[in-house]
C-alpha cells in the first residue's frame, strides 16, 4: 500500500497506460507544461513528449472533434476537459459524433477515446464551473460512463476507460483531487458494470456515486451506532449499469436510497428507481429515496452553495427518515 | 482547361470518376421520384470536378472526411457503388446495413472517416485523422471537405488554428456552392472569396474554379506535396454550384432573387460535359473511348441499382446492435 492524492492515482494509470500502449496520447487544456489544472498530468510531457501530451487552445469542440478522428485512425486519446460544464461546448463532438460513429457505419468503426471531466461544487466556482453531468451524457446510447470514488477506484476505472473501444466520459470529482488515500502499489483495471458494496447492510441500501459513497459511507458509520445497517453500493459505472448488484441488495434491505451529486430531476435516481422498479417493487417496504443537489444552479456564495450540496449529513437524514426519525 | 498536359490516361481516369458520380446520383434521383428511397439525399451533381480533382492527389492511405452532400467523396475514393446504393435505400447489405444513410455513407476500408449530418461536424475529425499521421509518421494526408456554409462553424476555426499551430498535414477544401439550404453566402458572409480566411491562420488560401477539374487536382496536388513535407494545412475554396436544390425534395426557388438565369449559367459549364468536350477537341479518336467507358459504367451502375433494389432490407431487431447501449 501506498499514499497518494485522487490526482496522482489518476496521473499513474495515464502514465501507466501511456507506458504500455505507444498509442495513449493525452491532450487538452493545460495538460502539457503546467501538469493539469487540477495536477494529473504532472510529469507525462517531459516523460512522452509534445506529440503524445498536448496542450491544446482552448477549443473544446476543436479537440474533442480531433480526439474522435485520432480514435477512428488508431489512436487512443485521452481527452481532459477543465470542468465537466465544458463538455456542453463539445457537446456535438461527444453525442452526435463519438456516440454515434460506430452505430453509423454499422460497426465498420469504434471510437476508443477517454474523455475526463471534474464534476461536483465546493470551490465557490458557482453555475458554470461545478454542475454534475452524468445523467446528462448517460441520456444518450452509445457512451460509457465512469464515475469513481476514491483514489483507487479511479486508477483501475480509469485504465478500463482507455482500453475500452468505445467512448467513455470520465467523471472525476474535483474536491477529492488533493485528498490523500492509500492505495495499492498495482491496480489493476476495474471491469465496467460491476459496482462494488462499500459497505454491507442488512436494514437499507444506499446506491452512490462519485464523493457521495464517501460521504454515505461515513452517514453509515454514524447510523450504525444507532442500530441502522446500510449497505452502500458503489456504482463505479452508471453505463453500462450493475442492476443485479443493486436489485439483490434491495431485495434484501427492502429500502433504497441513490445518493448522486448532480440535480435530481431527471437523475439518476429516478433512472434507478423506475429500471429496478419491476423486479423489486414487492420487496419494497418504502418508497424509494433521493439525495442530490436541487433543481437550482450552483450559486457562488459559501453561504448559499454549501446548503445545496448534498452531504454526509443529508444521506444521515434521509436514511433516519426510513426509521421514524427527522 | 488545358488537357493537352496530361495523359490520355489521367484524362480518362477523371472523366470515368466524373460520369460515375453523375450517373450514380440520377438513379438516387429516380429512387427518390419512385417513392423507393425514404428521407432525402443531398445530391453533389455539379460539384463532381472537386472530388475528382482532390481524390486524384491522394493516395490510397490517406483520409477524407465527408459530408451530407458525400456521395461524390466517396465514389472518387472508389468505394463500392453497389454498398453505396444499398445503404442509401436503407438496405441490409449497404456499408452500414442501414443504419446510416445517405447522410452517414462510410468506407473505413477506403479511408472514408465518416460522411457526417453535422455541418462542420467533420472539420476537427479530419483535423484529428491529421494528427494521426503526423504523430505516427506515416506519410499520410487528411482532407476535410467542407460546404460554404461549414466555414462559418466555430470548428472551421477551431481546427485551422490547431492544424496550421502544430502543421498538421491536413487539406480544407470548401465547396463553395454559393448555399446553405436557402441562405445565400453572399448575404451572410461579407468577403466574396472564402479562401481569404486562411491570411487569419498564416497558412495558404487558394480559390480554384470548381468546375474545372483540372485545376481543382492541381491545386490540391500542391497541398499534399506541402501536407507531406511538413508544410501543414492549405485551404482551397472551390468556386461551385448544385444543380438540384440543398436535397431531393427542395425546389431551390431562391435561386431566383439574383439572376433568372443563374443555374443556366453554371449547367452551362457544367465539370463532366466540359471535360469531355476539351479531350474529344483535343483527340478526336477519344470519342470512341468515352463512349466505351460510358458504356461500362452504365452497366455498373444498372447493376448498383438491381443490387440495391433487390437486397433485403435489415430485420427489425438489427437496431440494437453496433452500439453498446
Amino acid at each position: 500500500m501506498k499514499e497518494l492524492t485522487y490526482a496522482q492515482a489518476i496521473c499513474e494509470a495515464l502514465d501507466e497506460e501511456m507506458e504500455r500502449d505507444d498509442n495513449v496520447v493525452v491532450l487538452g487544456e493545460d495538460v502539457g507544461f503546467i501538469g493539469g489544472n487540477f495536477k494529473t498530468t504532472v510529469g507525462l510531457l517531459e516523460k512522452y513528449g509534445d506529440l503524445r501530451v498536448k496542450d491544446t487552445p482552448i477549443s473544446e469542440a476543436g479537440f474533442v472533434g480531433m480526439g474522435v478522428g485520432m480514435a477512428l485512425t488508431g489512436v487512443r486519446p485521452v481527452v481532459e476537459l477543465m470542468f465537466a460544464d465544458f463538455l456542453l461546448v463539445a457537446a456535438d463532438q461527444v453525442i452526435n459524433q463519438a456516440a454515434k460513429i460506430r452505430y453509423m457505419s454499422g460497426g465498420q468503426a469504434t471510437v476508443p477515446m477517454t474523455i475526463r471531466c471534474p464534476i461536483g461544487a465546493g470551490r465557490s466556482s458557482a453555475a458554470q464551473h461545478s454542475q454534475s453531468m452524468q445523467a446528462m451524457i448517460a441520456h444518450f446510447p452509445g457512451i460509457k460512463v465512469a464515475i469513481p470514488s476514491t483514489a483507487q477506484e479511479a486508477k483501475g476505472l480509469l485504465k478500463t476507460a482507455i482500453r475500452d473501444n468505445d467512448p467513455v466520459v470520465f467523471f472525476e470529482h474535483k474536491m477529492e483531487y488533493n485528498k490523500k488515500y492509500m492505495i495499492d502499489d498495482n491496480v489493476e483495471p476495474i471491469p465496467f458494470g460491476k459496482a462494488r458494496i462499500a459497505r454491507e447492510g442488512k436494514d437499507i441500501t444506499v446506491v452512490a456515486t462519485s464523493s457521495m459513497v464517501m460521504k454515505s459511507q461515513a452517514a453509515a458509520e454514524l447510523l450504525a451506532k444507532e442500530g441502522i445497517e446500510c449497505e452502500v453500493i458503489d456504482l463505479r459505472t452508471i453505463v453500462p449499469f450493475d442492476r443485479d448488484t443493486v436489485i439483490e441488495s434491495v431485495k434484501k434491505t427492502g429500502k433504497l436510497i441513490v445518493a448522486d451529486e448532480a440535480h435530481e430531476r431527471c437523475g439518476i435516481g429516478a433512472e434507478i428507481a423506475a429500471d429496478i422498479a419491476e423486479d423489486i417493487f414487492y420487496f419494497l417496504d418504502a418508497p424509494c429515496g433521493r439525495v442530490n443537489t436541487p433543481n437550482v444552479p450552483l450559486p457562488f456564495s459559501p453561504a448559499l452553495e454549501f446548503p445545496l450540496i448534498p452531504s454526509e449529513e443529508k444521506i444521515y437524514a434521509k436514511v433516519k427518515s426510513y426509521f421514524g426519525g427527522k | 482547361m488545358n488537357v493537352k498536359d496530361y495523359s490520355k490516361e489521367q484524362l480518362m481516369d477523371f472523366y470515368e470518376t466524373m460520369y460515375k458520380m453523375r450517373r450514380f446520383e440520377e438513379e438516387v434521383f429516380e429512387f427518390y421520384k419512385k417513392g423507393m428511397m425514404a428521407g432525402l439525399a443531398h445530391l453533389y451533381m455539379g460539384e463532381e470536378a472537386i472530388a475528382t480533382g482532390v481524390c486524384a492527389a491522394l493516395s490510397d492511405q490517406d483520409y477524407i472526411g465527408s459530408t451530407h452532400r458525400g456521395h461524390g467523396h466517396l465514389v472518387a475514393r472508389g468505394a463500392d457503388i453497389d454498398r453505396m446504393m444499398a445503404e442509401i435505400l436503407g438496405k441490409k447489405t449497404g456499408y452500414s446495413g442501414g443504419k446510416g444513410g445517405s447522410m452517414h455513407i462510410m468506407a473505413m476500408d477506403k479511408g472514408i472517416l465518416g460522411a457526417n449530418g453535422i455541418v462542420g461536424g467533420e472539420i476537427p475529425i479530419a483535423t484529428g485523422a491529421a494528427y494521426t499521421a503526423k504523430l505516427k509518421k506515416r506519410g499520410q494526408v487528411a482532407v476535410s471537405f467542407m460546404g460554404d456554409s461549414a466555414t462559418n462553424e466555430g470548428t472551421f476555426h477551431e481546427s485551422i488554428n490547431m492544424a496550421a499551430a502544430w502543421k498538421l498535414p491536413c487539406i480544407y477544401i470548401i465547396e463553395n456552392n454559393l448555399y446553405g439550404i436557402s441562405v445565400d453566402i453572399r448575404d451572410v458572409t461579407n468577403t466574396p472569396d472564402l479562401a481569404v480566411r486562411a491570411k487569419a491562420y498564416d497558412i495558404p488560401g487558394i480559390v480554384v474554379d470548381g468546375m474545372d477539374v483540372l485545376a481543382v487536382y492541381e491545386a490540391a496536388k500542391e497541398a499534399v506535396a506541402r501536407a507531406k513535407h511538413g508544410e501543414g494545412p492549405t485551404l482551397i475554396e472551390c468556386k461551385t454550384y448544385r444543380w438540384q436544390g440543398h436535397h431531393v425534395g427542395d425546389p431551390a426557388v431562391y435561386r431566383s432573387r439574383r439572376s433568372e438565369t443563374e443555374k443556366e449559367e453554371w449547367q452551362a459549364r457544367c465539370p463532366v460535359t466540359t471535360l469531355k468536350s476539351e479531350m474529344c477537341k483535343a483527340d478526336k479518336a477519344l470519342e470512341v473511348v468515352i463512349q466505351e467507358i460510358e458504356t461500362k459504367i452504365e452497366q455498373e451502375i444498372q447493376a448498383a441499382v438491381k443490387f440495391a433494389a433487390e437486397s433485403d432490407y435489415p430485420l427489425a431487431e438489427e437496431a440494437f446492435t453496433d452500439v453498446f447501449a
